[in-house]
């Protein structure tokens, strides 16, 4: 490279032989390689990889004119979502005044998040024991994942399983509405439906936020 | 004392591993990243601990924190049609390059009266273009357009994919069109609910509604 030798001159005149000049084989790799992590640091931080997550639900169909509305049963529970995160809920079928012996419906309060969740279990205590057991033989091998998704879609569509019913009030957010349909989730209830508000559910939820 | 000679070593080393790594990893995220047109409204979806994925084949309905909603469907040869079957309906006329833009467009969130000046305005400027939201009161109803339009376009792409797929032989999955609707965690129920009806009108009942991924406490 920077040497000098001064007998190749020589040399090389003696036996007449050209000889090619030796290249360097290596190329100078630096400004590639800072593109590359260029590049790929821009792609990681720009990119993305979780797909949104969503939540599927079947909203009821709408029933046609001349089809009776069943009362709500003796274990149908309804849950009215109001302003600032508050929810009611009662048993039954609603009864504005007292009827056949029984008395008037009177909104429960129950608060958002393990109060809600032990409500929840506790009225789906039949269902939640069953998932549990069948969550219990998953893991002991007893039986596989699709047999065990199988049979705690069964257990959730049971005819004795109680059902739950959601409505709001015009003030209540979005974020309610997600809220308690993910602790119906998470406490294995299958059975529920949202539905609209009737004024005799209006007019008690005026007294109790009031 | 004799002195201790460390052994020589060249300081330069052999970088090869190393940039066939960052290539390799250059290249799979060129692949693999789509990019995505700005949305016109940051929305914040509330937190559930469910894990579905969201459909890719679907028609998207957003509902900002104002009440505001916006229409969204994927594809730009779906979005085209259902621009056309849209322009017919309203009778407003859309030049190709008008259908080309609104093509590669996001959520769209104005009446069909100002849809024109919205797809001629510059990308950049459209995020400080004054989205109404698109009309949804009962008499101008054009929510509900919009999604009978999606609808119809959506179902057909898909038998034409789900065709293809079978004179094909392969064994390749096809989404139906589903029905998505991310609503900001603020938004009022009401607005939620004048949406849903404007599905269930069109006898649609099945839903995805988007949220944030939250690990169940006790999991």
């Amino acid at each position: 490279m920077a040497e000098l030798n001064p007998g190749s001159g020589g040399s090389h005149k003696k036996d007449g032989k050209i000889r090619a000049k030796k290249h360097n084989t290596k190329v100078d790799m630096t400004p590639m390689v800072d593109l590359a992590f260029l590049l790929l640091t821009f792609f990681v931080l720009t990119s993305t990889f979780s797909k949104p997550k969503t939540m599927e639900i079947t909203f009821p169909v709408p029933p046609e004119d001349d089809v009776v509305i069943e009362p709500m049963k003796v274990n149908g529970y309804t849950f009215i979502l109001t302003k600032d995160d508050r929810v009611f809920w009662y048993n039954g079928e609603f009864k504005a005044e007292p009827k056949n012996g029984m008395p008037a419906t009177v909104l429960n309060e129950v608060k958002f998040g393990e109060d809600l969740n032990k409500l929840l279990l506790d009225k789906n205590d039949m269902v939640a024991k069953e998932i549990k057991d069948l969550k219990k033989k998953r893991i002991s091998k007893e039986i596989n994942d699709s047999v065990y998704k199988e049979l705690a879609i069964k257990a959730q569509s049971n005819k004795e399983a109680p059902f739950f019913v959601i409505k709001a009030d015009d003030k209540a957010v979005y974020r309610n509405l997600i809220d308690i349909i993910d602790e119906f989730n998470i406490c294995n209830i299958g059975k529920y439906a949202v539905t609209d508000i009737i004024a005799g559910e209006m007019a008690l939820l005026k007294q109790a936020t009031e | 004392m004799p002195k201790i000679k460390m052994p020589r070593s060249s300081p330069s080393l052999d970088m090869t591993p190393m940039v066939d790594l960052a290539f390799l990893l250059v290249t799979f995220f060129i692949l693999t990243s789509s990019f995505r047109a700005p949305e016109p409204v940051q929305v914040i979806t509330p937190s559930s601990t469910s894990d579905k994925l969201m459909p890719e084949n679907a028609v998207l309905i957003t509902i900002s924190d104002s009440g505001k909603v916006f229409f969204n469907i994927n594809g730009s040869d779906v979005r085209i049609k259902v621009l056309e079957k849209m322009s017919q309906k309203y009778k407003i006329d859309f030049t190709k390059k008008e259908y080309e833009e609104f093509s590669g467009m996001a959520s769209i969130g104005v009446g069909m009266k100002n849809l024109k000046k919205f797809i001629n305005t510059e990308p950049a400027k459209r995020e400080k273009f004054k989205s109404t939201g698109i009309p949804m009161d009962s008499l101008n109803n054009q929510l509900r357009d919009w999604i009978q339009a999606g609808w119809i376009e959506g179902m057909t792409k898909y038998k034409e994919l789900k065709d293809q797929a079978k004179e094909s032989g392969k064994t390749v999955q096809v989404e139906p069109l589903r029905f998505a609707i991310k609503a900001d965690g603020k938004a009022n129920y009401i607005v939620v609910k004048e949406v849903i009806k404007t599905f269930t009108d069109l006898r649609i009942f099945r839903f995805n509604l988007l949220t944030n991924f939250e690990q169940s406490k006790d999991e």
